[in-house]
């Protein structure tokens, strides 16, 4: 009971908003029940933490490294619910099943960081997935309809994802004869070298995980859906899943041994195109949500740098990496939320003279595209400090190179957002007015990109401790 | 540790206090209503950093090269990042330098800085702590913190203070120092991989392969030859110098360039000797570039922070070429020359700034004629150029003469084309002067053609003579800066020397074409 406590708070979540979808409450008082659950379901996760044993057949294992990655979701779905104060994007008639389909995807992520086969995995991806198919849409209706290309562009790269996972999977099983990440731990490391089927099919088994962290070659969907769906939707799509990914590509990276010969070739071409890509591409955007995605794909190519080290210090920052990179997205998100009351859209222009509006805005902004730029103090650059130290313990020089190289190029774009911020503007601009709640999560996004960023060391122990229950 | 560290034995922790302090101070900027009020706080906590900041000087232990003041503790254990501090005879100087110009920052921006007060004294403080915590850091990962920490609020002093084109100057400077950095970021990796410590004194004491060697020089020399900046990487400059703020400018010339320097000297020369010795004629050649370029280009400047900018290209030149000369009298002339050019070009810079609050404009030709108007202004103005020029009894002098002294004595060929950009210097500066203060060589001025100009007020007065007061300090008596340098600089040799047996056959061969040069010259000089 107690080892499913944070799943099963979930579910109550769940619950909760599906009765609410029946009757007619209030979207203030929805959302003040939501941070309540969602706050239960961390400080569940949070007791939870420190368990161990296995559930289901041993198909679902509950470990200092799932209920890591269980705090972080949870802890994630509290924030982007708190940011989404008002739903501005939202259908007003839609809101209860809003929260409901978030919490059911948040659900799902939050039980595939505790699955260990290979079918729990796909109905916890799925279950993750479907939820978001459904939300996507639930944009308000403005004088554009790219939400119903977003959800159906999300929709079907998802779904043509699956169908790649589950075709690995297929060839995994054919060759191994079980579903069980513990016994395939034991068989590939030992063949993988030998049969190249096998790992074609793990790279294929990794092409679901890919599609939620939108990494090259399954990041088409990002730019449109980012683009497409409702601002605080957005915000979900682009920062929990990819956590959960994480959690799930540690999990099957480290199947294949310490040595894993060709997939590292091929997991470094991803990364390196995914940065590539994902960095030239966001030099020339305008709309900030549509920059974002590119942002994000790149940074996938950084994640998999730390994670294609199959070392314990690459996984260690790969867990580092995606949490500073939930705070610093959210933060940018959180900006996006507040600049467009009307739910709309935020290009550069929109920008202009925030730091005129609201000092604060300007400065959340400021820290966190500085952050994802890589500049200290801040949680990016400990990140991909280390990252490139694990991946330079591995002697691969020439991908670190090309790394900071588009950390360069990257830069360009971080810094348009904050001159936009920062240039002031000769008519009169009308302040923004906050909330005091509303500024206490910009602070506390600036307080926790930096001081994590300078003082790493208590979460790190955390990782460790998660990192060691699984290789 | 101990034989690197002597720890700090003073009642308070001063290394850590001198970055806290503004730190502290910026934060509470925040917090506090109303321009003089924000004025007078900026005041009193880079006053308080200042004087915190002088046992530096008065407890310096002279005869040892260790690092002094040393602070030590754990930071992040698991990848063996400790945080360490300590100053030896290489830093001190330029710590000192930093917290004595900081509260001139903040006179000269008094009243040139209209709007945004509070945002303006905030990352001025950050700025400070920053720019300490770079000369003071004996670990890498925290050097590189605060080298590129710094960034962002000297983006910002640029981008939000700045002049008309500040857009363009700040992401211009800000691309150029990050690109050059990133490389230097991968070589404070691969040196932790290889050795297992980011500890700058311990990773002296390694001994690598040439080849490597050479990767890592190149990787630290982009890095700190775009912050200097040493011809062809010093375009950044000028853009950043004309549009940024007086305080911005002179944070820029005084504190920042000398970061590349220093960085030359902290990593090149002790951690790559091999490779330093082996470059070290494409290094002199570079530097000989900037110096001559710089000159030449000051040379054709009519606003007169442009020239003055291009002016630093080719004093920087000078220190760069004193380092790269490998020899006692090139680093000292060097380190020297860095903190006279700090208080030089600081200076000019802050006489720019007052003179474009009177006229708003900062061409030479709107500014002629001002000697019947600003005797005090002029008086200051002709001293700080003079020194630029580097005239007997200023302080750039004793730098200069160092630095070419070393140079003839090395190569002559080097000291020949060197000496061409001193004669450059005093060029474009008396003809600024000249222009400046006299106008027409009849040394009238046309009466009722000018709006009236008041001169200096105290407090700009009391600004240009603290730093004149070093000018002829530092002219002449230079001894007591020079002994602070001395156990460091001898160190610094002998970490070189031992660096020369790693060097592959044949890397005497651009050392040789230096010496035919020189002797061919003069040969040819001394036909008879």
């Amino acid at each position: 009971m107690a080892l499913y406590l944070p799943e099963l708070t979930l579910l109550f979540m769940a619950l909760v908003f599906f009765f609410a979808s029946l009757g007619n409450l209030k979207e203030s008082r929805l959302r003040h029940l939501g941070l309540l659950l969602s706050a239960v379901a961390v400080i569940a996760s949070v007791y939870s933490y420190g368990l161990k044993g296995s559930l289901f057949f041993d198909a679902y294992r509950v470990d200092a490294f799932s209920q890591l990655f269980k705090v972080i979701i949870t802890f994630g779905l509290f924030i982007v619910i708190y940011l989404g104060e008002g739903l501005y994007g939202i259908d007003n008639t839609l809101r209860p099943e809003y929260y409901l389909f978030l919490t059911i995807s948040a659900f799902g992520l939050v039980s595939m960081s505790s699955a260990v086969e290979l079918i729990t995995i796909i109905i916890c991806l799925e279950i993750s997935s479907f939820a978001l198919f459904i939300i996507i849409p639930f944009r308000k209706q403005g004088a554009y309809r790219e939400q119903m290309e977003a959800g159906i562009k999300y929709a079907l790269f998802g779904v043509a994802a699956s169908g790649i996972t589950l075709y690995g999977m297929s060839y995994i099983f054919g060759m191994t004869h079980t579903t069980y990440l513990a016994d395939l731990m034991k068989i590939i490391p030992g063949v993988i070298l030998e049969k190249p089927l096998l790992l074609i099919g793990l790279v294929m088994l990794l092409c679901g995980f890919f599609y939620k962290l939108a990494l090259f070659p399954m990041h088409f969907w990002a730019p449109d859906v980012y683009e497409g769906a409702a601002n605080e939707t957005s915000s979900f799509v682009a920062t929990l899943p990819k956590v959960a990914a994480v959690a799930l590509l540690i999990r099957l990276i480290s199947l294949a041994g310490a040595e894993a010969g060709q997939f590292t070739w091929v997991l470094m071409i991803f990364a390196v195109l995914s940065m590539t890509f994902g960095n030239l591409s966001a030099l020339v955007q305008t709309d900030l949500k549509r920059l974002l995605a590119y942002s994000s794909i790149a940074h996938a190519g950084y994640l998999m740098i730390g994670l294609l080290c199959t070392s314990e210090l690459g996984y260690l920052s790969g867990i580092y990496y995606i949490t500073g990179y939930l705070f610093m997205n959210l933060a940018c998100f959180f900006v996006i939320y507040h600049l467009a009351p009307q739910g709309e859209n935020i290009s550069f222009d929109d920008l202009k003279g925030l730091y005129k509006r609201s000092p604060l805005m300007a400065l959340t902004l400021a820290v966190s595209a500085f952050g994802m730029a890589g500049i200290p103090p801040t949680i990016g650059f400990t990140g991909k400090l280390f990252i490139f130290t694990a991946a330079i313990k591995k002697d691969m020089y020439g991908l670190v190179i090309l790394a900071v190289i588009n950390t360069g190029i990257a830069i360009f774009y971080y810094l348009k957002m904050v001159r936009a911020a920062y240039t002031s503007v000769d008519e009169q601009v009308s302040p923004l007015n906050l909330r005091v709640s509303t500024s206490v999560l910009g602070i506390f996004f600036i307080v926790i990109i930096i001081l994590l960023g300078i003082f790493p060391q208590g979460f790190i122990d955390f990782a460790k401790e998660a990192v060691a229950a699984i290789i | 540790m101990e034989q690197y560290l002597i720890y700090n034995t003073l009642s308070y922790p001063i290394l850590t206090v001198l970055v806290c302090v503004p730190i502290f101070g910026a934060i509470i900027t925040l917090a506090i209503r109303g321009d003089r009020n924000l004025k007078i706080w900026g005041m009193l906590v880079t006053l308080l950093t200042a004087v915190l900041s002088l046992p530096l000087y008065s407890s310096f232990d002279l005869t040892t090269a260790k690092y002094q003041f040393a602070e030590f503790s754990d930071w992040i254990p698991f990848v063996n990042i400790d945080y360490v501090l300590g100053v030896d005879g290489i830093s001190v100087l330029l710590v000192l330098l930093t917290t004595l110009v900081m509260p001139l920052c903040i006179l000269c921006s008094w009243t040139y800085i209209q709007e945004r007060f509070k945002e303006f004294i905030c990352v001025l403080l950050l700025m400070e702590a920053s720019m300490i915590g770079v000369f003071i850091s004996l670990n890498t990962v925290l050097f590189f913190i605060f080298w590129e920490a710094m960034l962002v609020p000297m983006y910002l002093i640029i981008a939000v203070w700045g002049g008309p084109r500040k857009d363009y100057a700040s992401i211009k400077f800000f691309l150029y120092t990050l690109i050059g950095s990133i490389f230097l970021f991968v070589a404070i990796i691969a040196l932790y991989v290889t050795t297992g410590t980011f500890f700058i004194p311990e990773l002296m004491t390694h001994h690598y392969s040439f080849s490597y060697q050479m990767w890592i020089f190149w990787a630290f020399t982009l890095a700190f030859a775009i912050k200097v900046p040493m011809w062809p990487l010093h375009t950044w400059l000028p853009a950043a110098h004309v549009e940024a703020p007086t305080a911005g400018s002179v944070i820029l010339a005084s504190i920042l360039l000398k970061m590349g320097g220093y960085g030359f000297l902290r990593f090149c020369l002790p951690m790559v000797p091999g490779a330093t010795v082996y470059c070290m004629p494409y290094l002199i050649a570079l530097s000989l570039m900037s110096i001559i370029f710089g000159g030449y280009l000051a040379l054709g400047q009519t606003d007169i922070k442009r020239l003055i900018a291009y002016s630093s290209v080719g004093h920087m030149g000078f220190v760069t070429l004193g380092i790269f000369l490998l020899n006692d009298a090139g680093i000292k002339g060097a380190i020297l020359q860095m903190i006279n050019h700090g208080i030089t070009t600081g200076a000019l810079f802050i006489c720019v700034g007052i003179i474009y609050e009177r006229t708003h404009s900062r061409e030479i030709s709107d500014n002629s004629a001002l000697g019947m108007m600003m005797p005090i202004y002029v008086t200051f103005l002709v001293i700080f150029s003079l020194s630029s020029l580097a005239f007997p009894g200023t302080n750039s002098f004793v730098g200069e003469f160092l630095v070419l002294v070393s140079s003839f004595s090395k190569y002559k060929v080097v000291g020949g084309f060197a000496v061409i950009g001193a004669i450059l210097a005093a060029a474009y500066m008396l003809r600024l002067v000249q222009k400046m203060v006299w106008a027409d060589s009849d040394g009238h001025i046309h009466h009722g053609e000018k709006p009236h100009l008041s001169d200096l007020n105290f407090r700009e007065t009391a600004t240009l003579a603290f730093l004149a007061i070093f000018v002829f300090w530092i002219g002449f008596h230079p001894a007591p800066f020079l002994k602070v340098m001395d156990a460091s600089t001898t160190h610094l040799l002998e970490q070189l020397e031992s660096g020369m047996n790693v060097l592959p056959a044949g890397h005497g061969e651009p050392h040789a074409i230096l010496n035919g040069v020189g002797e061919s010259i003069k040969n040819l000089l001394a036909l008879k």
